[in-house]
């Protein structure tokens, strides 16, 4: 008997791919000139970097999902929290340049009438206070949450409806002015991160590097996590809950300190993609992008980790060239997906590629 | 208890700070024979009384068989012992110390009780060895099994089991491949390793052949003595086979409990359940 090993090979395949790719990336976009077949544009640059962030979201949710077998349909909240963490520093960066040239109260503030600045916008100004944010908010409410549901051995369906719920009411409150968070307009007109102007080239491809990087950190994590004794149990509990209370494991706890950390990995995500797409508003805690999660996860296939990565971003590339082709058909695209992975392919795309290897998985 | 005795309780110096202390339950005390004592304990669900002002005792040691027809309240009796129905009134200790009404599943579990499912369940998804080093004895906390390391010590104990429940040749098999009745073995090797004091063993023979049948009686009777064993079984024959006393449950009560010559003699019994079962 071998115990699992850390860098298997599909581990050292995707860590290999990740950091070519990106230094394809690099090379394309700093040194090709623009014109040349190979150059890279700054936009498409953006793009992978926001494919990142969603990887690094699916591979949150694989560990509850695919290996704990807690199905969220609320996941997409805690990326959400993350971002407007990151949202709310970047507002603050704004200082006097907005519209209205306030020195401290962002624009929506001013133009709602506000004298001052909330008190939970203080700190933001800092940006080590909004990183410690970014993973500490939705660490707290993932905790909160899941230990009322947890607790109360809510399991199943009834689990996925009351996390669909939890993100459908973050989106309402969030619409709200009086919330704070800029309602429906969400927090944009970002002018620049950590001193870089986010709209120059240089700052782009940073911040995909910071996306591979944290996606690459965030993977050899979920490994370690998963080879380990740990891992088995979240298994155990997800094939047989109750044998594994009986041999004396308090499921609660494995449970909620998982869900904890999937929260805190999706935050990660979550303020790695505003400032790369410039804008963070309550559509974001919408259902059905945390439906949409769950279908990348799905066609990549569960509980593999590298599926749930390579799921996310084949989804997303297709849906930026279809949306772009026929907008209107791509969430009935989305859906027949859907239907045709859960009929023919339960394990996925990674379920196919194991299978032809010879591999039981 | 007001607050700032709380505070000068924490605040000692002598002492480590209370939540900090490893949660240790203590080896149950069965100076007085039993170890575990079932008294007045009601479950009824929806009004249906499972289980009604049952009384039971098992002596530390034994090996004790429960019969009893359908619906007799064989199964809700284990959940009471484990943890997993709470019942409306009565007690249940393990030992003379340990009030199992306080416990988790997880910490009963732990304190040394373990059970076998009337279906085998095992975790699917893991190798045999997979799912015996799980159900090793042990600290069984999160940030332990983060860091815990696969020892030799514990690999060779995983290997003697392997031996005796005889899946030496199937450890790398994922248990989910299993037979019915080599799942049926690999839920009694979990058992062993978690190494409990009472085993609550709920038909461990359903679905084995004859000659499978024959070992799992050896192995139960082998353990007696050691560990306390609990069996319910509807395989008459098994149970005669194994059997030194014998509790027959009929409607969530004690019907009557004696050796299984006794027990068969008894009027009461002939008429509930051996008499129509008898060439079963």
């Amino acid at each position: 008997m071998r115990p699992p090993v850390l860098l298997d090979r599909p581990a050292r395949w995707l860590l290999g791919a990740l950091a070519a790719g990106a230094l394809l990336v690099v090379l394309g976009n700093a040194l090709v000139p623009q014109g040349h077949a190979l150059h890279v544009s700054t936009y498409t640059v953006t793009l992978l970097g926001k494919y990142l962030c969603y990887a690094l979201l699916a591979l949150a949710l694989d560990l509850v999902w695919g290996y704990c077998g807690i199905l969220s349909l609320g996941h997409a909240a805690f990326f959400a929290l993350g971002g407007y963490a990151m949202g709310m520093y970047l507002m603050r960066q704004i200082g006097t340049r907005g519209v209205y040239g306030h020195p401290v109260l962002p624009d929506f503030m001013v133009f709602l009438g506000w004298e001052e600045l909330p008190w939970y916008w203080h700190g933001f100004d800092q940006f080590w206070f909004a990183a410690a944010m970014v993973v500490l908010v939705p660490g707290a409410l993932a905790l909160v949450f899941g230990w009322f549901a947890f607790r109360s051995r809510v399991t199943g369906v009834y689990l996925s409806i009351i996390t669909q719920a939890l993100t459908f009411a973050l989106m309402l409150a969030f619409f709200r002015n009086e919330m704070g968070f800029g309602g429906n307009n969400g927090l944009t007109d970002f002018k620049d991160i950590l001193g870089f102007d986010l709209q120059a080239d240089a700052t782009r491809l940073g911040l995909f590097l910071a996306s591979a990087a944290a996606l690459a950190s965030a993977y050899l994590l979920a490994r370690r996590i998963v080879t380990s004794k740990f891992g088995q149990v979240l298994v155990a509990i997800r094939d047989s809950e109750a044998r594994v209370r009986f041999a004396g494991y308090e499921v609660e706890h494995f449970k909620l300190w998982i869900f904890v950390f999937s929260a805190m990995l999706a935050g990660v995500a979550g303020a790695l993609y505003v400032p790369q797409v410039g804008i963070i508003n309550p559509s974001e805690f919408s259902p059905l992008n945390s439906i949409e999660l769950v279908i990348w996860v799905a066609v990549g296939g569960r509980a593999t980790l590298w599926g749930a990565v390579a799921g996310a971003l084949l989804v997303n590339y297709a849906k930026t060239v279809f949306t772009g082709l026929l907008p209107e058909a791509w969430l009935f695209l989305l859906g027949a997906l859907f239907v045709l992975v859960t009929l023919f392919l339960p394990k996925g795309l990674a379920g196919v590629f194991l299978h032809r290897k010879g591999r039981p998985t | 208890m007001n607050v700032l005795e709380h505070a000068r309780r924490l605040l000692r110096r002598d002492q480590v700070f209370p939540m900090l202390m490893p949660k240790r339950l203590a080896e149950p005390d069965t100076r007085h024979g039993p170890i575990l004592y079932l008294e007045g304990v009601t479950v009824s669900f929806d009004g249906f009384k499972a289980l009604d002002d049952l009384s039971l005792y098992i002596d530390d040691g034994e090996l004790r068989c429960i019969i009893g027809p359908n619906g007799a309240g064989k199964t809700t009796l284990m959940d009471v012992i484990t943890g997993k129905t709470r019942p409306d009134a009565g007690s249940v200790w393990f030992g003379q110390r340990i009030d199992l009404l306080q416990l988790s599943e997880a910490e009963i579990a732990q304190a040394g009780i373990g059970r076998k499912f009337q279906r085998p369940t095992v975790f699917g998804g893991h190798s045999v060895f997979d799912n015996l080093r799980l159900a090793m004895a042990g600290d069984k906390g999160v940030w332990r099994s983060l860091f815990d390391r696969l020892g030799a010590a514990e690999r060779e104990h995983i290997e003697s089991i392997l031996e005796t429940v005889g899946l030496a040749d199937h450890a790398g098999r994922r248990a989910a491949e299993l037979s019915h009745g080599q799942k049926q073995w690999l839920e009694i090797g979990m058992l062993l390793a978690q190494n409990p004091r009472v085993l609550l063993v709920d038909e461990p023979v359903a679905g084995m052949t004859p000659a499978e049948t024959e070992r799992t009686a050896e192995l139960l009777t082998g353990l007696a003595g050691r560990h306390s064993v609990v069996v319910v079984e509807h395989d008459m024959a098994f149970v005669r086979a194994i059997a030194r006393r014998v509790t027959v449950l009929h409607e969530g009560r004690v019907l009557a409990e004696g050796s299984m010559e006794q027990v068969q003699n008894d009027p009461r019994v002939i008429e509930v359940y051996l008499g129509e079962d008898d060439d079963d």
